[in-house]
């Protein structure tokens, strides 16, 4: 086998004391302790059936050479398929067509040089064991006191150890210069607007009625039937011109109407459910993925994300998984028309936790 | 001589297995001839007395354990008066009454009655007390608009049944079942009552309409192959991650061990 330009002379050279040199090669940068197991050294060298018979060595070598033909043929193919089967009309089963058949060229192509290449070395090359000693990485003495001079060199003629006040304002330059671009986060947010007041309110306001999502119909109380669960938007979201989406994904609400005698309410949140119906947010508070898998008989309501479960015939406690606070109820009532209408905004942040949220 | 004949051929050794046959025959053939005759019968009528008692029949001998002599409930199994004529077709129609054990949540097994039973059952539940009926054939054929449906899906159903209707897990040892072979009149019976743990979408929150346009929506998963290939069974990242572990780093295990070996 063919050894590096680095075969660890230099460093034979340098330790030359040490014993274990019987065997091919040097023991480079290894550290050979006095009690060492003996080196076995190679096993006997096997000849290989390529290397014995000529029939076959042809025969590895057609392998070879076939593989890299093929190689050519999957590339060629690759490039025949995007021309037979091109993405023109809007036909989903067009692209499918087009992916797999370039997919199965190129992995003909990339296939075919890798085998052969590993048959090629595994079956042809020189199957000889031998050592390639790994080489010193440090230089040799001299440089290594040169290097050591040129910094204590460069060290008296800066200043940089003698002149402090220097030194220590430059460090300081350093450490200000990346808080710019901490500052710069804030464009992430929209400009005109306070990120942790947007965080903090939703589209829903006193009076605003409960809407059926997708379709923006309000909801009458007595629709809700025992045991329905309802996705509510907020009436209006549907005709919003610009970021209906992001209104959406903090204002949607899960309505659910449980027998009364099978809620539990705390005292100072009696007035926020109307005879068995209550809303709460559908936005994890443990990072933000719609809560939405109800189950009517054990009010369990299940995030698929991370598992966490709120119980909704006790206020969307947490009962299980990885959030840490019960999901925000949103106060609801009834209109003079039999409409379910919010009676306020959500009274805390909907959704995960943020920085300045109290 | 006649008389030692016939006598020789009750005697012969296949005697026995021909009267058997024969009997077997006729009483196979008079079972067919009679349940024909049932089936010829066809529609049964939800109101007519004979229907009913039909049905309380049924119902005092295989429900009537869990769910009380007149469908009151016991401290085993919920009243059913008010339920309608829908919920016992689902429940039963699906194999899920009577349930096999008490469990998480009645599991779907092979159907235990003849579908004109189911029906008597049903009719005989819904002359209890009102309730949803079973709903009329326009509505679960299919011939919706399945875009529409597929919207309302996404939004109502998809989160515990998946979006490709593969089904999914809900807490403590509960599952929304895969909705990928369940009949039409199933799904809309299923959306109407809420069996099991599945909450109620009444007509008021999904309207007829927009129940059929779901169901479109799920034949229209039933009838047509994911245009992305194998779909893994649409179970998203887990099953595909399973997969390219089990299968992606075997193979690359197998052509590692390949590269390293030495060759012979």
């Amino acid at each position: 086998m063919a050894q590096d330009d680095h075969s660890g002379t230099e460093l034979a050279a340098a330790d030359s004391s040490l014993a274990a040199q019987e065997f091919a090669g040097s023991t480079g940068t290894a550290v050979i302790p006095h009690d060492a197991f003996e080196n076995p050294g190679f096993e006997p060298h096997r000849p290989r059936v390529t290397d014995e018979d000529a029939g076959r060595e042809k025969r590895a070598q057609r392998t070879v050479y076939t593989l890299f033909y093929l190689s050519i043929l999957g590339s060629v193919w690759a490039i025949a398929a995007y021309m037979l089967f091109p993405i023109e009309s809007n036909d989903v089963g067009a692209v499918r067509l087009n992916n797999m058949f370039i997919g199965l060229g190129v992995t003909l192509a990339l296939l075919g040089i890798g085998f052969g290449a590993v048959h090629w070395g595994k079956t042809l090359m020189t199957s000889a064991e031998s050592i390639d000693v790994r080489h010193p990485i440090g230089g040799s003495e001299a440089t290594q006191q040169g290097a050591v001079e040129v910094f204590r060199q460069a060290d008296e003629e800066s200043g940089f150890s003698r002149r402090t006040v220097i030194r220590n304002s430059l460090i300081g330059a350093l450490l200000v210069f990346p808080l710019p671009a901490v500052v710069l986060f804030r464009g992430l947010a929209p400009q005109d607007q306070i990120p942790v007041e947007l965080l903090s309110h939703t589209m829903w306001a006193k009076g605003t009625r409960l809407a059926l999502d997708p379709s923006g119909v309000p909801i009458r109380a007595a629709d809700v039937t025992i045991g329905s669960a309802f996705h509510v938007i907020p009436e209006g979201l549907v005709d919003l011109e610009h970021g209906r989406l992001e209104e959406k994904a903090k204002a949607a609400v899960l309505l659910m109407r449980l027998d009364p005698s099978e809620l539990n309410e705390a005292p100072d949140r009696e007035s926020w459910s109307y005879d068995g119906i209550v809303a709460y947010s559908k936005i994890c508070t443990h990072v933000g993925c719609p809560v939405a898998l109800y189950e009517q008989h054990t009010h369990h309501l299940l995030c698929p994300c991370h598992q966490s479960q709120f119980d909704v015939a006790n206020h969307c406690e947490v009962i299980f998984g990885p959030a840490k606070r019960p999901l925000p109820q949103l106060p609801i009532a009834v209109d003079d028309e039999g409409y379910l209408i919010a009676q306020s905004d959500f009274t805390e942040p909907v959704g995960p936790s943020f920085w300045e949220r109290h | 001589m006649t008389r030692t004949k016939r006598r020789a051929g009750r005697r012969h050794p296949l005697a026995t297995v021909a009267l058997l046959a024969l009997g077997l025959v006729f009483t196979g053939g008079a079972y067919a001839a009679l349940s024909s005759g049932t089936v010829a019968q066809a529609e049964i009528d939800p109101n007519s007395q004979q229907t009913i008692e039909e049905g309380k029949k049924l119902f005092q001998a295989n429900c009537a354990t869990c769910h009380g002599l007149e469908a009151q409930g016991t401290a085993n199994g919920p009243s059913l008066i008010g339920v309608g004529a829908a919920s016992v077709d689902f429940q039963v129609g699906t194999g899920r009454m009577p349930m096999q054990m008490q469990g998480p949540q009645a599991q779907e097994k092979p159907v235990q009655f003849t579908d004109d039973q189911v029906k008597q059952l049903a009719y005989y539940v819904a002359s209890l007390g009102p309730g949803p009926d079973i709903p009329a054939d326009h509505l679960v054929n299919g011939g919706g608009d399945a875009a529409n449906g597929a919207e309302l899906f996404r939004i109502n159903c998809a989160m515990c049944h998946n979006v490709a209707g593969a089904g999914g897990a809900l807490t403590e040892g509960k599952f929304a079942p895969p909705l990928t072979d369940v009949s039409g009149v199933h799904i809309y019976e299923a959306m109407v009552t809420g069996p099991q743990n599945m909450p109620v979408f009444n007509d008021l929150n999904i309207t007829p309409e927009d129940k059929r346009d779901v169901i479109t929506y799920l034949k229209y998963l039933q009838d047509n192959r994911s245009p992305g290939g194998f779909e893994l069974g649409s179970l998203g990242p887990v099953a595909e991650g399973l997969f390219i572990w089990i299968f992606g780093l075997g193979a690359i295990v197998a052509i590692t061990v390949w590269i390293t070996a030495k060759s012979n």
